[in-house]
């Protein structure tokens, strides 16, 4: 059985080490802020401008200047700092973030990603992306294994537009968790039930 | 100092009296979190066009920027992010707008540069991708490309509080930008919830001294939209 996104979310949160920082991207990777277990004691940044984001606000505590990166409201726990896009984004490439999670429309086994447009067809624009990447110790992608047309989305080079070069270090999709190695994709793990077969990826391209 | 200060307006069309067609104009926010709402509202009023804009996304949901967008008053615009707001990304593809996306770090340090007198810094940021197309790269540490500072002849920001020399007070989230473009402007243009007394807002607590700041208003009928609602389950 494929992973739910909250099982996706939970383990991706296996990887963090007690007492780190997080950056979460925009939707998917969010699902991480709500399963967090407070015990881990993680700093969860947002790009844009808040350290210590602490899931949901109730219904008479939410502030519409209290958002996330996705624009959504967000709670703060104890010790959360507020700041300016320079600052945040000095932390995201000074190297002071030890683990962001995105979602991803290509990774590929170079270890490159890409989730910023289609050419001719949709642009989101990079928004924090191509910093994060490049900035963040640890880059985690979380995203659906396959395109709506049935396609892996773990390739042996991205078509789209590269956000990052080399830069990839996991991948967790429904299927499993992968690590593109620079010319395959070993599988860490695979859900339960879940086979190589199912993952219609060439057979050269994992490795076990 | 309230009455007599120089930087003091009466609202956001006589703090704008002077802007003209073809300048660039920063604007302040995330999404719709603490854009300069009367001055947005102003500037759908008065005869302006071929405006470069930069801000993180030009509005969203048919909201903020996007009102003077869909006037066409908008001729170049300098975000990060478009999803969210289908009216640029319309205009972007059909080619109606010259857009330069430019990552979000880059972004608010270009920014930052400029207000501070930096011309131009080398980021790893978008290295091997297309926004590296046509930038110099130097390898240090690893490969970086060079970014160059962006300036405005005006910024139009938000704050909580602020006081007649300009010092700042952002609420939460609400500061993002503003301050950096602040920093970048020939003439920045604040709106504030609270008008308050100089001396009001501690010294320590200042997020941005008021020397960044030329014109400063009292604002009203603040909308503070909220993009996405989300709250704790059990709680909606």
């Amino acid at each position: 059985m494929p992973w739910t996104n909250i099982e996706m979310a939970d383990e991706v949160i296996k990887f963090f080490k007690p007492h780190s920082s997080v950056n979460l991207g925009i939707g998917m990777p969010t699902v991480i802020a709500e399963r967090m277990p407070a015990e881990l004691n993680i700093m969860i940044h947002s790009e844009n401008g808040v350290l210590g984001v602490s899931g949901r606000p109730s219904a008479n505590s939410v502030s519409p200047t209290l958002i996330n990166a996705g624009k959504e409201t967000v709670a703060i726990g104890l010790g959360a700092s507020f700041f300016d896009s320079s600052l945040s984004f000095g932390m995201i490439r000074g190297g002071h973030i030890d683990y962001c999670v995105l979602g991803g429309m290509e990774v590929d086994a170079e270890k490159s990603l890409a989730n910023w447009m289609v050419p001719g067809k949709k642009v989101t624009g990079m928004g924090g992306a191509m910093d994060l990447v490049n900035g963040s110790k640890q880059v985690i992608v979380m995203m659906n294994h396959f395109s709506k047309d049935g396609v892996s989305k773990l390739m042996k080079k991205c078509a789209l537009p590269l956000t990052g070069f080399e830069v990839v270090d996991l991948v967790v999709t429904e299927m499993g968790v992968f690590k593109p190695t620079g010319s395959s994709f070993q599988v860490i793990k695979l859900a339960q039930g879940v086979s190589a077969q199912d993952l219609k990826m060439d057979e050269g391209l994992l490795t076990h | 100092m309230k009455n007599n200060s120089p930087k003091i307006f009466k609202d956001a069309a006589s703090a704008l009296f002077d802007i003209k067609s073809g300048m660039t104009l920063m604007s302040g926010g995330f999404g719709l979190c603490g854009i300069a709402e009367n001055c947005i509202d102003a500037l759908t009023l008065i005869d302006v066009k071929d405006l470069t804009v930069v801000s993180n996304n030009i509005g969203n949901s048919g909201r903020g920027l996007v009102k003077i967008l869909v006037q066409d008053k908008i001729k170049k615009a300098y975000c990060s992010y478009v999803g969210g707001n289908p009216d640029l990304e319309k205009r972007m593809l059909e080619k109606k707008i010259e857009v330069e996306l430019v990552p979000q770090g880059t972004f608010s340090e270009r920014i930052r540069a400029a207000g501070m007198g930096i011309r131009a810094f080398y980021t790893p940021t978008g290295y091997g991708t297309l926004i590296a197309e046509g930038k110099d790269v130097k390898m240090f540490d690893r490969p970086c490309i060079l970014e160059t500072a962006l300036h405005a002849d005006f910024a139009i920001i938000k704050a909580q509080k602020g006081d007649a020399f300009g010092n700042l007070w952002f609420k939460e989230t609400a500061r993002n930008f503003s301050p950096l473009m602040a920093m970048a402007a020939k003439i920045t243009v604040v709106e504030v919830e609270e008008l308050v007394e100089v001396g009001e807002i501690a010294p320590e607590d200042i997020h941005l001294p008021g020397i960044f700041v030329q014109r400063i208003f009292q604002g009203s009928n603040y909308k503070n939209d909220i993009e996405f609602l989300v709250t704790a389950k059990g709680d909606e």
